[in-house]
């Protein structure tokens, strides 16, 4: 056991359980007044379902012994076996399993942002825990559990397939069932507070310097570099995000933090592999394709509310994809698609359409199940009234006085 | 006696009120309001694209006065509330059955 890298993972780990509630804030001022209480809840509510639920059964699906590839055997079922002692990192296995259960918890809590002011909140807690199971401890174990796509050579630093283009498709498949708010392109849907948004992406950026440095595992050169590219990246998507607001409209800052956002989202798997300047390309070029997305879902009229998709899915495939392309074995030990290593992008390439078919059929199946025995929507009524008060019974802010 | 509402820009109050005050109109209750005229609201921006806001925030001023200083009062709330763009707002006069004032119990125009 190494006390640096504990110390900087037991950090990082602090760190990135603080992007969740980062994410509530995030979306939550983006919604409608009535609908405030019910966007943080779904975040905080699914910190601590998820914080259970991987402890429990989460860990050792994700990361148990391999079983053909697909999934982590039962070994560390309630963490039996997972001790203070360090047997496969420089860090105990606590905080290995602890670390990666802060992912978990985030990505769960992305999902929610497509399905904001109409999902029924009992139904979404059940849907957490169907969804954890049967989707994020496979992909997580493909990827980052020694199951297949790990056995292929995919490259995923910190999580752009088992994230942000889970999340993402997963959010796409919800919507698909949900469908769209009532009233939307008809009604205006005006942010509630954008300062709130503001502090919400501060605190993801922030945080994301524990998701990508801290997924290094160590206090090493590799967390510098992922640091300072993970910087870059989200300077660059903020600024070329201005830029283009900028081009036909105004330059917004709703605009510009989820530019910053998008750049985070896409050098997330790129982060130890790839350099300072390849990371300015890879932000520059995810705040355009994200960009161009979300206006895409405008025009079709699909109801991905806070574009989950849009930034974490489209951001997640382009940084999944920029990672075979800008790897560099000098840095991360592997070369991509510039340094004449196609078969590296082909990789890339099977692990991002893998991870999507599967996250998108499942998550459909999960939730056409639900919606025939729970209900995936409220009521007409309490939709109007507002979920705040349908679902919660609170409201964000008091009457007179 | 006679109450004027006044729909004006927030950035206009502090003109309204000195303008009033110079007349020795010193009451009166100011609230945030949100309304709308001939222009029908103002584009928004999202992250892409625009929205509609069809209410714009506006101040209302209300003052009750004698039937004497109403003419007045009007004339300088407008003079001190204009600006010549569109949205600047519009003022009501009505009628007032009575006053009281809370404190001393006092009814009528002693109350203003």
């Amino acid at each position: 056991m190494n006390s640096g890298d504990t110390a900087w993972i037991l950090v990082s780990t602090a760190l990135v359980m603080l992007m969740t509630p980062g994410v509530a804030l995030f979306y939550g001022g983006m919604v409608r007044k009535k609908n405030l209480i019910s966007t943080l809840m779904m975040s905080f509510a699914v910190l601590a379902l998820v914080s259970i639920l991987w402890v429990v059964f989460g860990y050792t699906l994700a990361f148990g012994p391999d079983i053909a590839g697909f999934v982590g055997g039962l070994d560390f079922l309630g963490l039996k076996d997972v001790g203070m002692e360090a047997t496969s990192y420089s860090i105990p296995d606590l905080l290995y399993m602890m670390f990666q259960g802060v992912f978990a918890v985030i990505t769960v809590a992305l999902i929610t942002g497509a399905v904001v002011e109409r999902i029924k909140f009992s139904t979404l807690m059940v849907f957490a825990v169907a969804w954890l199971a049967l989707i994020y401890g496979p992909v997580a174990h493909w990827v980052w559990g020694g199951g297949w796509l790990a056995q292929l050579g995919a490259l995923d630093f910190a999580g752009g397939t088992v994230v942000h283009i889970n999340a993402g498709v997963s959010a796409a498949a919800l919507v698909v069932l949900l469908g769209a708010r009532k009233g939307l392109g008809r009604e205006p849907m005006e942010p509630n507070n954008i300062p709130m948004v503001m502090l919400g992406a501060a605190l993801l950026w922030f945080g994301w310097f524990g998701f990508n440095a801290g997924s290094s595992l160590g206090a090493n050169g590799g967390a510098a570099n992922a640091f300072v590219t993970t910087n870059t990246a989200a300077a660059a998507a903020a600024l070329v995000w201005i830029l283009l607001s900028w081009r036909t409209r105004k330059p917004t800052l709703l605009g510009a933090v989820t530019g910053a956002v998008a750049g985070l989202v896409a050098i997330t798997p790129a982060a130890g592999f790839v350099s300072p300047m390849a990371a300015i390309a890879i932000g520059a070029v995810a705040a355009a394709v994200c960009y161009f997305a979300m206006n895409f879902k405008a025009k079709i009229g699909f109801d991905d509310s806070l574009d989950v998709m849009s930034v974490h899915g489209v951001g997640g495939i382009w940084g999944a994809l920029a990672t075979g392309i800008f790897a560099n074995a000098a840095i991360g030990g592997v070369d991509g698609a510039l340094a004449g290593n196609l078969g590296q992008l082909w990789n890339q390439i099977i692990a991002v359409g893998a991870v999507m078919a599967y996250s998108f059929i499942g998550t459909l199946a999960i939730g056409k199940i639900l919606d025939k025995t729970m209900g995936l929507r409220v009521k007409e009524l309490e939709e109007v009234v507002g979920l705040d008060l349908s679902q919660h019974g609170e409201r964000a802010y008091g009457g007179i006085k | 006696m006679k109450k004027i509402e006044a729909i004006i820009r927030e950035e206009r109050l502090d003109a309204v009120k000195k303008a009033l005050e110079e007349m020795g109109l010193i009451g009166m209750t100011v609230t945030e309001v949100s309304g709308r005229g001939q222009q029908k609201g103002i584009p928004l921006q999202w992250r892409v694209g625009e929205y509609r806001v069809d209410f714009l925030p506006k101040l209302k001023v209300e003052i009750v006065c004698h039937g004497d200083d109403c003419g007045a009062a009007v004339e300088a709330i407008m003079k001190a509330a204009k600006t010549g763009r569109i949205g600047d707002g519009k003022i009501f006069v009505l009628p007032v059955e009575s006053a009281h004032r809370i404190r001393t119990g006092e009814t009528g125009q002693a109350v203003i």
